[in-house]
């Protein structure tokens, strides 16, 4: 056989294995620009006492979990359990970012399913979550010690993704 | 909340129409009816009523959706194989049917027996 008869099985093998790589992958899965960068400056409210106020700096000193919740969000309620229980252990300081949500809502929701967040603020109009890159509750950032974004992580954790993923680059940042 | 102008309100349209919404992926911000493409409405208007110009408003919307948000992604290298396959794959669809059709041509030239072959044949 002429090697040339074998050109369109080479193309066809190639074009084969490309189409091939991208079977599996999540396309609602958008990568942050945000990651490997500082987090953004911000100031917010808390939940518990909105007179108090929680920023970028306030937070610095340990690596956290940041986690954008809502009460009004049905998937938030699933990671809900998983998280708490691994805050609970200690394995990771928890924050909260309480977007688009009301106090009273926020308060009763946390009421009800528990409460494992070191710190909450709120982001009552979404404007806040703008500069975050927020597009859907929930949604989990990873922010080490100096501020920088480690990871995001959208859609509910499980214990899987925070073995896997979360728990490794917290151990790589004490 | 009006707009200062005619052009204006135009840039808003065209600008809407070239950036995705992130909660629905195929809509652009001017189609879809999410919170967020509303909120994000909101931003562009704001930012055109700040004298911002086109490229401003689609770097603050990449910084911090990432390039997803672009209809039209910027040519680099992640985007090369997306601007370029096309033409790449006509490129060499093009030099085949050339190269094909020289061999043709010289093929038929050569043995005169073919030739007349060929002719019956048509």
């Amino acid at each position: 056989m002429k090697p040339r008869a074998l050109i369109p099985l080479v193309v066809f093998v190639a074009i084969g294995f490309f189409l091939y790589s991208g079977i599996g992958k999540d396309p609602r899965y958008v990568p942050s620009p945000l990651v490997g960068k500082p987090m953004p400056e911000f100031s917010a409210p808390a939940l518990h006492d909105p007179t108090r106020i929680v920023s970028k700096t306030s937070l610095l000193g340990t690596p956290y979990l940041l986690n954008v919740f809502g009460s009004w969000c049905p998937s938030c309620r699933v990671e809900h359990p998983i998280l708490a229980e691994y805050a609970r252990r200690g394995a990771f300081k928890l924050v909260g970012f309480n977007w688009k949500d009301e106090k009273a809502d926020a308060e009763r929701w946390l009421q009800q399913f528990g409460d494992p967040y070191a710190e909450i603020f709120t982001d009552l109009d979404g404007r806040l979550g703008i500069d975050f890159g927020v597009y859907g509750a929930p949604e989990t950032f990873v922010i080490g010690a100096d501020g920088m974004v480690l990871h995001k992580h959208v859609g509910p954790l499980d214990a899987q993704t925070i073995e896997k993923e979360i728990l490794p680059l917290l151990a790589g940042k004490p | 909340m009006p707009f200062a102008d005619r052009a204006q309100e135009v840039r808003y349209q065209n600008l809407l129409r070239e950036l995705r919404c992130l909660q629905c992926q195929n809509q652009t911000l001017a189609d879809s009816d999410a919170d967020i493409a509303r909120q994000l409405r909101n931003e562009v208007f704001r930012m055109i009523g700040e004298g911002k110009s086109d490229d401003e408003i689609k770097d603050f919307m990449t910084a911090r959706y990432g390039e997803f948000v672009l209809y039209r992604p910027k040519v680099e290298s992640g985007t090369w194989l997306l601007w370029f396959g096309p033409f790449v794959i006509l490129a060499g669809g093009a030099l085949a049917l050339v190269l094909h059709l020289r061999k043709r041509r010289t093929g038929a030239t050569a043995p005169a027996a073919t030739a007349a072959r060929d002719e019956e044949d048509w």
